[in-house]
């Protein structure tokens, strides 16, 4: 081992080494003051203290939703929300973490509904009591315009909000906050399904290879490849036709195996 | 927030070499790449697939003899958390069930709809949430033979030649013939496809592709397409008895050594419960959480192989578990981004990577097993790597070169997420450089299967990440998506149809293959404490550790 090498001390995995001289910085984990790096994010701050985490983590990435987050800074009055794998500690944070919020969510039959306005009142009548204060909007992670889309749900504009809602990643803040006991996150689903099933024109180039696949059309194509040894292979891999990046008018020479 | 300002002096050596750099870049002078036998010497001294330190052969089992990384090796020689008498394993039933389906992702969500829709009642169990997987992770698509000038000849042609002619031939056959069906059966349950006015699917290159094949939605595909699954699986929760936070910690087996369900632990409760079940899934995903050789990862909280250790007990050999994707860019830096992924088109617009003196160290368009090979062997061997203040080593990837090569702007425009992501963290990468270091990324390999998701332990079917061969050595962007949505589907297809033969009621189960395992174990000389499957990874500082004077640790979890 050379001298260079002995002097790496590198952190493995997400266990953070922190060299002399880190400054720490209290929090307070449900009312609990921690003294923690400043430079680390709420989850692995949590895990610093000593917490191991059942529940309120997933992906550790700011996409699976298992994190939401609400805090306080002392002397401030205004309430924070956000995920704590994406969040940077901060002095004097208060904070607590919502790993589950009830919300009840309307079961329906994907191949029977409609993309309607009557569909969304029937399954979620309690829409139509938005107040329009806009606290959901406020308290979304992924800054999604979420009033916007429940009220674009609201009039039957369900394109809109299929699209206004597409980031979501249903962690709840917003139905937790909500004071006409809105579910939003599962509305939002709704929408998004029936949208691309109802709205959206079905890709119709797809069912002749669907069919010609249920037909059984590339088992032999396919079980001759299965068969075929390296070198074989090895030549076709190369012969392959390559689409190129613009292909709008692009035809492959080669038509037997399509 | 940003760079601290000793990193901000090492930048300045990047922001001074730069002018040269670019002229030479503008000239077409690259770095020299390696030479063949180049490339074999850093991969075999620095890859963690090749090194030869890092790794062993592994003492017992179905796979006795194969060479697999330490932290694997591990958890298979590991004991059971419990070994349960037969009139115990009675007593703690709570469930029945035809199919059970351990792993809440996208795999075996696939599984427990089509064992549904073949009739079957189902229990799928998971350790954390329902989709918390890394199904929601994965960004850039899902491959599949949907366009006229393509097929699923073509398809499999890619993804052998991708895999290094290794991959299982079987299955790389299920996986092509299946994509047109999946992306149209995600279709009808309401995914939002990225598409043309008329309908027809938008579909990419990716690499290694030869033609167009890679559908999204937006940039997380993988996302809403966990979102379908779990959103579809709550409509039919009368057949689909979703059991959260309930980690499956080992198959039970009936007295005719088929798989006849599992036992679970409540992590809340701290209790065990036994499901039976006629056919079992195991869908439980990947080992990043192992962090293999201390490596960073991309992975969910959840990736701690339990899945590969339960199967391998029960008599389910390993396939490629010798090769693990690791991207050569994942965020050393800030440590919230930890392991996350940098796309490689940063190096393809012309980023240099630089050493902690700016200095470039190597070609920026090797193969990713080289380039990985390359920044590892600069940080460690040579001693030249950046060293944050929580201690990651990292090289810089230096972004703002994309400016002036393509002009202003350019940088917001081809990475808008990673910009934002960084911004986030007041870290401008159009003015300065990112800190990177090769990432734990993907389990190549896993489980042993057919093209029907079965195993060789009757009445035990696996699909997704657990398992290996789909992929061979390397898999292709795109095709994890494919692999859990086409295994899972006929997994959860076979498992309905075994259960449906299955004649009569599961009978007694016992645990008889753990007490062999054990036994095996002992006498190869595996004298050892640990406890596998992990449940989850242990974060907790030593120093706390040290002063949790009764706490015992099974495994990743405090008991």
């Amino acid at each position: 081992m050379s001298e260079a090498k002995k002097e790496i001390r590198v952190a493995t995995g997400d266990r953070a080494i922190l060299p002399e001289g880190t400054k720490l910085v209290p929090i307070y984990i449900m009312g609990k003051q921690y003294q923690v790096p400043e430079t680390m994010t709420i989850q692995k701050a949590v895990e610093y203290a000593g917490y191991q985490f059942i529940r309120s983590c997933g992906c550790r990435g700011g996409i699976c939703g298992a994190c939401p987050t609400i805090y306080r800074v002392a002397g401030d009055y205004h309430l924070h929300f956000c995920l704590a794998c994406q969040t940077v500690v901060q002095e004097d944070m208060y904070l607590t973490q919502m790993p589950f919020f009830p919300a009840n969510r309307a079961a329906y039959e994907i191949e029977e509904v409609d993309a309607s306005a009557e569909t969304i009142m029937k399954l979620y009548p309690e829409v139509m009591k938005c107040v329009a204060c806009n606290t959901c909007t406020k308290s979304c992670p992924m800054d999604i315009e979420v009033m916007e889309y429940v009220n674009a749900a609201m009039r039957g504009d369900i394109a809109k909000a299929a699209r206004l809602s597409f980031d979501c990643i249903q962690c709840g803040l917003c139905s937790s906050r909500c004071p006409a006991q809105i579910q939003h996150f599962h509305l939002a689903q709704l929408c998004r399904r029936v949208h691309a099933k109802y709205q959206v024109p079905q890709a119709e180039h797809l069912k002749p290879r669907v069919a010609a696949i249920k037909d059984g059309k590339f088992v032999d194509v396919l079980k001759e490849l299965v068969g075929s040894n390296e070198d074989t292979l090895r030549e076709l891999y190369v012969a392959r036709e390559m689409e190129p990046q613009d292909s709008s008018d692009w035809q492959p020479e080669e038509k037997q195996f399509l | 927030m940003g760079y601290t300002p000793e990193m901000l002096d090492l930048i300045k050596k990047v922001e001074a070499s730069r002018p040269e750099r670019l002229e030479r870049s503008k000239k077409g002078i690259d770095f020299e790449p390696l030479t063949l036998a180049g490339r074999e010497e850093v991969l075999s001294k620095f890859h963690p697939d090749y090194k030869d330190d890092g790794r062993r052969d592994v003492k017992i089992g179905p796979s006795k003899g194969e060479s697999y990384p330490d932290e694997f090796v591990d958890v298979l020689e590991s004991k059971a958390r419990l070994l349960v008498s037969g009139a115990e394993l009675d007593k703690l039933t709570e469930y029945e069930t035809e199919v059970l389906v351990i792993g809440g992702g996208g795999a075996g969500t696939a599984a427990a709809l089509m064992a549904q829709e073949n009739g079957c009642k189902v229990i799928m169990a998971t350790k954390l949430r329902h989709g918390d997987a890394n199904t929601v992770m994965a960004e850039g698509g899902i491959q599949g033979a949907s366009q006229e000038v393509d097929s699923p000849y073509y398809h499999y042609l890619d993804v052998i030649g991708g895999g290094h002619f290794t991959n299982t031939p079987e299955l790389v056959a299920a996986l092509t013939n299946d994509a047109p069906l999946v992306i149209e059966w995600l279709e009808r349950l309401g995914l939002m496809f990225d598409k043309d006015p008329d309908g027809r699917l938008r579909v990419r290159h990716g690499g290694g592709t030869s033609r167009k094949r890679m559908h999204s939605s937006g940039d997380m595909t993988g996302s809403a397409i966990m979102r379908v699954l779990r959103d579809e699986s709550r409509n039919r929760s009368a057949d689909i008895n979703v059991l959260e936070f309930s980690s499956a910690v080992e198959i039970l087996k009936d007295s005719q050594g088929r798989a006849a369900g599992a036992l679970f632990y409540n992590m809340e409760t701290e209790e065990y419960f036994v499901v039976k079940a006629k056919a079992t899934v195991m869908a439980t995903g990947g080992y990043g959480r192992l962090h293999i050789q201390g490596f960073a990862t991309t992975n969910h909280y959840g990736a701690t192989a339990d899945g590969l250790v339960m199967g391998y007990r029960a008599g389910v050999p390993m396939a490629f578990m010798h090769s693990t994707q690791y991207h050569p860019t994942g965020v050393a830096f800030p440590e919230q981004n930890i392991g996350l992924l940098i796309t490689e088109k940063v190096r393809g617009l012309g980023a240099n990577l630089l050493n902690t003196d700016a200095e470039q160290f190597v070609f920026e368009r090797e193969p990713r097993d080289v380039e990985s090979a390359c920044i590892i062997r600069e940080c460690m061997e040579r001693g030249k790597g950046i060293i944050t203040a929580t201690g990651r080593v990292g090289v810089w990837l230096d972004s703002p070169m994309i400016e002036i090569l393509e002009g202003p702007g350019a940088v917001k425009r081809e990475l808008p997420a990673k910009h934002i992501q960084f911004m986030r963290y007041g870290i401008d990468i159009s003015k300065v450089p990112m800190l990177v270091y090769p990432t734990l990324h993907y389990q190549n390999g896993g489980l042993t299967i057919t093209d029907d998701s079965a195993t060789n332990v009757p009445g035990l079917f696996a699909a997704g990440e657990t398992t290996g061969g789909v992929h061979g050595e390397n898999r292709l962007m795109g095709n994890s998506l494919l692999d859990i949505t086409v295994f899972g589907r006929r997994a959860g297809t076979n498992a309905a149809a075994y259960a449906k033969n299955f004649d009569g009621e599961v009978g007694n189960v016992n645990m008889d293959h753990v007490d062999a395992y054990h036994k095996e174990l002992t006498e190869a000389g595996v004298d050892t404490d640990r406890v596998a499957p992990l449940v989850l990874p242990n974060y907790t500082r030593e120093e706390i550790m040290e002063k949790q004077l009764t706490t015992n640790y099974q495994g990743g979890l405090r008991a």
